[in-house]
């Protein structure tokens, strides 16, 4: 274990450091010290997108893990149960019927109803049998469809429609100081999850072995459902929302250390932030000095790598 | 053995044009045509009616696409909630037509007519499809919920791969490719339609002197190749079937995902039969009444003119979820 | 003791538990006998409150189950599930350290270690205790379920049909170790047995169950008659005695 920690670690700060300096605008480490400009570059655009970028990650692989563990199903993430779609719709609710309501207050609507869809997708998987395990995602994206619809339209009959295509494409490009830092509160619900880790990693072993245990299984699972909604809703309002981050890194994480969330909650954040950096900076690389989305990025690996999961996996998990 | 075996009542031989509720379909479907390029006099004005003609024939050309494009899908899946567009034939078409845009625009190509290209996209389709799909059917055959989820995430990555693909296009060009990426049922090219026709018209001929067979298909691969149908070579050529119906309907409207599970559904429910003689012209018939119907409520009596489409979305995606709480999704 | 009276259950209009009224009694092992499709497993998960009962009442040393919390009745009862199925990898050793939840919180101490690492030892897991549960055959995953429920040191154990997937030698221990938490350590023992000659040979009562209702219930060497037992599965079944020990033959 301590490894993959040290791993973690190293390679979030390599990462971390050369995303400060890689952009439009080449900087190095003389000019920093020297430049006034460049140190105030780094601290109004480079720092705050860098730690969007690790913050967004982080918290949406945990939200994904946390999905995962709830339905008992390693291929559901809030991107695929409707909860970026319901989220969207709230969203457009507050837009069209109280705009110039403060960030926050429009991010807590886009929550509230980021659980109402959860909350329906959960009544759903229900009624599905247990021996299918892939019908829940498949069952979870046509439900997602739904909503997306239902935004759609919503959306296209009042023009906003670039509103919808802003919030489904993950992008840091535009954070600043100042415009990122509801993240944080991403970050912090994050951390609370370790804190109850264990309750996680019981409610994922089935609600009879963990009621006989003596977790309060309800309590959990809304606690669970309320942290997804939250993190979506806040990473939905700030950057976008990111295709397969949720999906992917649990599903790796899990192959190399297991699902018990104490030990692997923190390679599981480190992972995800690490990942959707590494993606901002690559989108800030390949078409130079034009900018391709983290989001648009992540989705085409992180469909490679899940789809080499699908196919490659053994026939009894 | 056949004697020992032999039912109380023969098999009675399948004549789709004795089926009363055939009939009362296309009755239904000729009066609500009738309606559509009638309404409000249009017999007044040649221009009108010459638009609205036209129209009428790309709806219907769409409805029987779709319709029996999902059956076809869902008897060679064995399964009736899925349809081709949520296994990404769609995305597919959307991520052929870009890379089309995008070389040709790299190469310098002279912007091509309007048939051309939709004969370029429909082959480039079903050659996509037959090498995508060939590669992980033979992963995947075993475990259809499998091979679906794989399906559904190669459509994310298709739509991922054409939207990164979309940035690097110039405005001109993206403008090409943009008219396909929303369904929508007006400003259908004439000759395209024509085209696209002709292309349908080859395929059910193909199709109708092989219905039996699909009948057999349904059981399942195991079960069919045990009575000597050549299941596989069979199920390549009929998802090029599909990739090639799918192609037309994108091509000419734009995506629609639950059109076809809406069409199945109802005419599951209406025919109660497994006899594709039965079930492929009742399904394009419902298809092309929805269409048909739907284009006449909304133009006509709400006058609004391309959410049609967003409005069969939401219905058929709503049917699903209804269909499964209902416990009919195994 | 485990009071039951009045127990009803049913489920999509079928019902399963048809006005059970019996008791368990404390420091025995009690075997839950009866033909396919009886209510055992019901009536065990009822016990263990993973199904929530219409009617009637549950009673354990004169408390009402519904007024004890979750957590108290973790420490109070144990209950293995007969399909053990769990999708999350997780360690043989995080299993069973799941197992001191009740107790520890997730904060395990030495005692709990040592209380881990005793259970790892019983159940023959000590080689296999860094092992995902989905690596695991089907044997030794029922074998870590069971020490878990051991290290959970509870009162009671309620056990679903424990033999299934064990083999012999396994299946003889699990009794073995079962008959010596109830004279070294006064636990008591509520299991669901599907092999007549294990319940003949380990169980000191036996509660006899058949379309939601007991048939029979009381001490083995009492109830357990072939007339009782030809009765209870509809089938000749024929007792042996060979030295003092009963045997069951009903193969043919």
């Amino acid at each position: 274990m301590p490894i993959a920690y040290f791993a973690t670690v190293i390679g979030l700060l390599a990462l971390g450091t050369g995303s400060l300096f890689l952009g439009a605008q080449d900087l190095s480490l003389p000019q920093v010290w020297q430049d006034p400009g460049a140190l105030q570059l780094i601290a109004i655009s480079r720092l705050p997108r860098t730690l969007a970028a690790l913050l967004t990650g982080a918290s949406m692989a945990v939200a994904g893990v946390i999905m995962q563990l709830l339905v008992r199903n390693r291929f559901v993430e809030p991107g695929t149960t409707g909860t970026n779609e319901a989220a969207m719709i709230g969203l457009l609710a507050v837009t069209l019927l109280a705009p110039g309501l403060p960030l926050f207050v429009q991010m807590l609507v886009a929550a509230a109803a980021a659980l109402l869809g959860t909350l329906g997708f959960l009544q759903l998987t229900r009624r599905l049998p247990p021996q299918q395990p892939l019908l829940v995602p498949l069952v979870g994206l046509i439900y997602a469809g739904v909503l997306y619809s239902v935004a759609t339209f919503i959306a296209y009959q009042t023009d906003l429609i670039q509103y919808i295509g802003i919030w489904m494409s993950g992008e840091f490009s535009g954070i600043l100081a100042g415009r990122y830092e509801l993240l944080w509160l991403a970050g912090i619900l994050s951390i609370l999850v370790y804190f109850t880790a264990d309750q996680f990693t019981l409610a994922g072993l089935g609600r009879g072995l963990a009621v006989s245990l003596g977790l309060r299984y309800g309590q959990v699972l809304s606690l669970g459902v309320a942290t997804v909604s939250m993190v979506s809703a806040l990473v939905i309002v700030t950057v976008g929302t990111l295709p397969f981050v949720g999906l992917v890194v649990p599903n790796v994480v899990s192959r190399m250390m297991g699902d018990n969330l104490r030990q692997s909650l923190p390679v599981v954040a480190g992972l995800g932030g690490g990942l959707v950096l590494a993606c901002d900076m690559l989108g800030r690389v390949i078409r130079h000095p034009y900018e391709i989305p983290a989001g648009t990025i992540f989705g085409v690996l992180g469909a490679i790598v899940f789809l080499t999961l699908l196919l490659g996996r053994r026939s009894h998990v | 053995m056949s004697d020992a075996v032999s039912p109380s009542r023969p098999l009675a031989r399948l004549n789709p044009l004795k089926d009363q509720r055939l009939w009362a379909l296309g009755v239904a479907l000729l009066g609500a045509s009738a309606l559509f390029v009638f309404w409000g006099g249009a017999w007044r004005s040649a221009y009108i009616l010459e638009l609205r003609v036209v129209k009428l024939a790309g709806l219907l050309c769409v409805g029987s696409a779709i319709g029996v494009a999902t059956v076809l899908f869902q008897t060679l899946t064995n399964n009736r909630i899925l349809t081709p567009t949520i296994m990404g034939f769609d995305a597919l078409f959307l991520l052929m037509k870009t890379i089309l845009v995008f070389v040709a625009g790299v190469l310098a190509l002279p912007v091509l007519g309007a048939t051309p290209t939709f004969l370029a996209d429909t082959t480039v389709m079903i050659l996509a499809t037959l090498a995508i799909f060939a590669a992980v059917l033979r992963r995947a055959r075993h475990d259809i919920q499998l091979l679906v989820l794989v399906g559904v995430i190669f459509g994310l990555l298709f739509r991922t791969l054409a939207g990164f693909l979309q940035r690097l296009l110039d405005p001109s060009q993206f403008a090409i490719v943009q008219a396909d990426m929303f369904a929508t049922f007006s400003g259908m090219d004439q000759r395209s339609l024509a085209v696209a026709a002709m292309v349908m018209a080859c395929f059910f001929l193909w199709l109708a002197s092989r219905y039996a067979v699909l009948d057999v298909m349904a059981l399942g691969r195991d079960q069919a190749r045990a009575l000597g149908v050549p299941y596989d070579r069979l199920q390549l050529q009929i998802l090029a079937a599909i990739a090639a119906l799918v192609s037309v309907s994108t091509a000419l409207v734009g995506p629609l995902a639950f059109l076809g599970l809406l069409v199945t559904a109802l005419t599951h429910a209406l025919m109660r039969s497994h006899r594709h003689g039965l079930l492929l012209p009742a399904a394009s018939l419902i298809s092309c009444l929805i269409l048909v119907v739907g284009q006449t409520v909304f133009e006509r009596v709400f006058s609004l003119n391309s959410s049609l489409a967003v409005v069969i979305e939401f219905c058929g995606g709503l049917l699903f979820l209804f269909l499964l709480a209902r416990g009919h999704i195994k | 003791m485990i009071e039951i009276s009045n127990l009803s259950y049913s489920i999509a209009g079928q019902q399963i538990l048809d006005g059970i009224n019996t008791h368990l009694q404390r420091n025995q092992i009690t075997a839950l006998i009866g033909p396919n499709g009886a209510g055992k497993s019901t009536l065990l998960g009822a016990i263990g409150r993973q199904v929530d009962i219409n009617t009637g009442q549950i009673k354990i040393d004169g408390e009402d189950l519904q007024n004890i919390t979750p957590q108290d009745q973790a420490r109070l009862m144990a209950i293995v599930a007969q399909h053990l199925h769990v999708g999350s990898r997780i360690r043989v050793v995080d299993l069973l350290g799941f197992g001191r939840w009740p107790h520890a919180k997730g904060r395990l101490g030495p005692q709990d270690h040592f209380i881990i690492q005793s259970a790892l030892a019983q159940f023959d897991l000590t080689d296999l205790e860094n092992r995902f549960l989905d690596e695991l055959s089907g044997g030794q995953r029922q074998r870590a379920f069971l020490a878990m429920a051991h290290a959970q040191d509870a009162d009671w154990l309620l056990l679903d049909e424990p033999l299934n997937n064990l083999d012999l030698k396994h299946g003889r221990s699990l009794m073995a170790h079962l008959r010596q938490m109830v004279s070294e350590k006064s636990k008591s023992v509520v299991v669901v047995l599907h092999d007549l000659n294990f319940t003949l040979a380990w169980a000191d009562q036996i509660v006899a169950m058949r379309d939601g209702q007991v048939v029979f219930a009381g001490p083995t060497t009492t109830v357990a008659t072939s007339e009782a037992l030809s009765d209870l599965y509809q089938t000749p079944i024929e007792l042996l005695n060979l030295n003092g020990h009963f045997f069951a033959q009903y193969h043919r």
